[in-house]
């Protein structure tokens, strides 16, 4: 049986602070709404990972990296606009 | 009873291992500190900040981390190669870690809100525990701006870097671009968050010549030299300032005498040159010049002296043809390991690669007696500030290795003149032999005076001297000629003179 999940994201942020808490909600939020069921996020501390952070040569936090479907692509931000996120992983349809 | 003087806290420096900059620096870099290194493209920035991690490694086996934004590891690693540091190798043995943030060609990046450079941060604070390192340079700063968008996080976040490093009693670099040599001290404001200490570096074209210089243009709370110092760059040692007035005139003064390979010459200097000084001698082509410089090399040879010859105007072939036409033999010389002959065409390389060079040989083969034939010739290939500093920089390392070291400078003019290196060296030589054509009733003779001898008396006469298969043979002074020095002789009736 063929897994349901389409969307493969990571999110790299720095520790625990309001302000990451938030963009992890904000995030959240436009997932659920746009892909229901159908994504995975891994949520990964840079300060507890720096070794992955390393490999996939993060600098800004908070970094979105669209794994599949192809195109890979990085967003970096807050995600406070819904518009520009998904515009930022190719998914706006006009 | 001794009073307790309280001690102010210092700035402490490390020193930095690059050759000349820790003389200009007053001993290297403020410790703990961000040090901006800014130049334009190709001013030797990112050898800069590489070669103080590879001399912090080589020195003192101090571990460093390389954070690159422009360049990826593996062409810094290839591109130093040829400078004999092994990046790799240091990796291996946990002295180097680069924390690789280069541009990804492949992907996009899109902003969407607000961000920081937190990852950036963790990242450096992971490879600084990871190896214990105590220095690291950030190259460059420019590319950091390229990637993102909004310039003020980026400002503040590399000041956010530059203090924590402080905390962590990381000694670093940031290098940064500048547009112009002469103008704001790097782009994107980047100096006002660093700017505690900045260094310049310039790579100037000054008449059709390139020219390097380092410039320290502020250290806050601590001390350093002021001014532009050359630097080159040199294969298999890097980055290698010439410092001036960082020199210090300590040479001691000598008593001893040795022979300028000339009795004659000997008996008019008060019986010789001394040991450790510079003598200059000046005069047209074909005055003999380089016969003094034989007979001085000869002269050192016949006391079992290591003679070392830089010939700037002439080839091997032609030097020892026209010593064996002197009844002098520099192949038997040679052969014994009492002389070394250097030629080299001036244009074959800057100045500032030729006095290295130079310092090289002469460090490596510990001579008693230099002759550099001519120095004139190197004014060819110089600024006549960058040919200044090169004299004054080569005569004070000869004076530093306390051996006797003979200048040639050819005269611009056949009768009489100066040369600029005349005016560059005359103070700084401690003899001055004047060699000078005198023309006399339709013939051309020649004409010899010591003008200045340092530190004894010396013979003021102007004499006649020809030269033949067995060298320079001193004469009669011109007793009844006066003006050879202005290069216009005239006959004046003898008793006239002596009255």
């Amino acid at each position: 049986m063929e897994s349901k999940t389409q969307y493969h994201l990571k999110l790299f942020v720095v520790g625990s602070s309001p302000r990451t808490e938030q963009a992890i909600a904000s995030l959240k939020r436009i997932c659920e709404d746009e892909f229901p069921g159908c994504y995975e996020l891994v949520v990964i501390d840079v300060l507890s990972q720096p070794a992955l952070a390393e490999e996939m040569k993060i600098l800004a936090t908070p970094t979105l990296i669209k794994e599949r479907p192809l195109p890979a692509r990085r967003i970096i931000g807050d995600f406070s606009d819904k518009e520009s996120v998904l515009a930022g992983m190719g998914l706006l349809v006009r | 009873m001794f009073t307790h003087i309280p001690n102010y806290p210092q700035i402490e420096k490390i020193e930095t291992g690059i050759k000349g900059f820790d003389l200009i620096s007053n001993g290297g870099l403020p410790k703990g500190r961000t040090t901006l290194v800014s130049g334009t493209a190709g001013s030797a920035k990112t050898l800069f900040a590489v070669q103080f991690l590879a001399e912090g490694i080589q020195r003192s086996g101090d571990a460093g981390i390389f954070v690159t934004f422009e360049e990826e590891p593996a062409d810094i690693r290839r591109n130093v190669k040829s400078l004999g540091w092994d990046i790799e190798a240091w990796e291996e043995a946990g002295k180097w870690l680069f924390v690789d943030a280069s541009p990804d060609p492949g992907e996009e990046q899109i902003e969407s809100g607000r961000y920081d450079l937190g990852a950036l941060l963790a990242r450096i604070e992971y490879a600084v525990s990871r190896i214990g390192a105590t220095r690291l340079s950030m190259d460059s700063l420019g590319a950091v701006f390229a990637q993102f968008r909004d310039g003020a996080i980026v400002r503040s976040e590399l000041f956010r870097i530059s203090s924590i490093l402080r905390q962590l009693k990381v000694t670093s670099i940031m290098t940064s671009e500048r547009t112009q040599e002469y103008g704001e001290i790097a782009r994107f404001g980047v100096e006002e968050f660093v700017a505690d200490n900045v260094v310049i570096l310039r790579n100037v074209l000054d008449d059709e010549k390139r020219r390097r210089t380092m410039e320290i243009l502020k250290y806050r709370g601590t001390s350093h030299q002021k001014g532009e110092f050359p630097f080159t760059v040199v294969s298999g040692r890097g980055i290698l300032a010439i410092p001036l007035s960082a020199m210090e005139l300590k040479q001691k003064s000598s008593n001893v005498r040795i022979s300028s390979g000339n009795d004659a010459l000997d008996s008019m200097c008060g019986g010789g040159f001394f040991r450790d000084s510079i003598i200059l001698a000046s005069g047209a082509t074909g005055t003999g010049k380089t016969l003094i410089t034989t007979e001085f090399l000869n002269g050192g040879a016949k006391h079992g002296e290591r003679c070392l010859l830089f010939a700037f105007e002439e080839s091997r072939e032609q030097l020892f043809r026209n010593a064996d036409g002197w009844g002098i033999d520099f192949e038997a010389m040679e052969a014994s390991g009492l002389l070394k002959v250097v030629c080299a065409y001036p244009e074959a390389a800057s100045l500032e690669d030729h006095l290295i060079e130079m310092k090289d040989i002469i460090e490596h083969f510990k001579p008693h007696r230099i002759a550099v034939d001519s120095l004139s010739a190197m004014e060819r290939v110089a600024t006549p500030k960058g040919f200044r500093e090169f004299v004054i920089s080569l005569t004070s390392f000869i004076k530093h290795q306390e051996v006797a070291g003979l200048f040639t400078s050819t005269t611009p003019t056949l009768l009489g003149g100066t040369s600029v290196t005349e005016s560059h060296i005359s103070t700084l030589t401690d003899s001055i032999i004047l060699l000078r054509y005198v023309e006399m009733n339709g013939s051309m003779r020649r004409g010899l005076t010591v003008l200045k001898m340092r530190g004894s008396t010396h013979d003021k006469d102007i004499l006649e001297f020809n030269i033949d298969g067995s060298g320079m043979h001193l004469g009669n002074p011109f007793r009844d000629v006066t003006g050879i020095l202005a290069g216009n002789p005239r006959e004046t009736p003898y008793d006239f003179h002596s009255l």
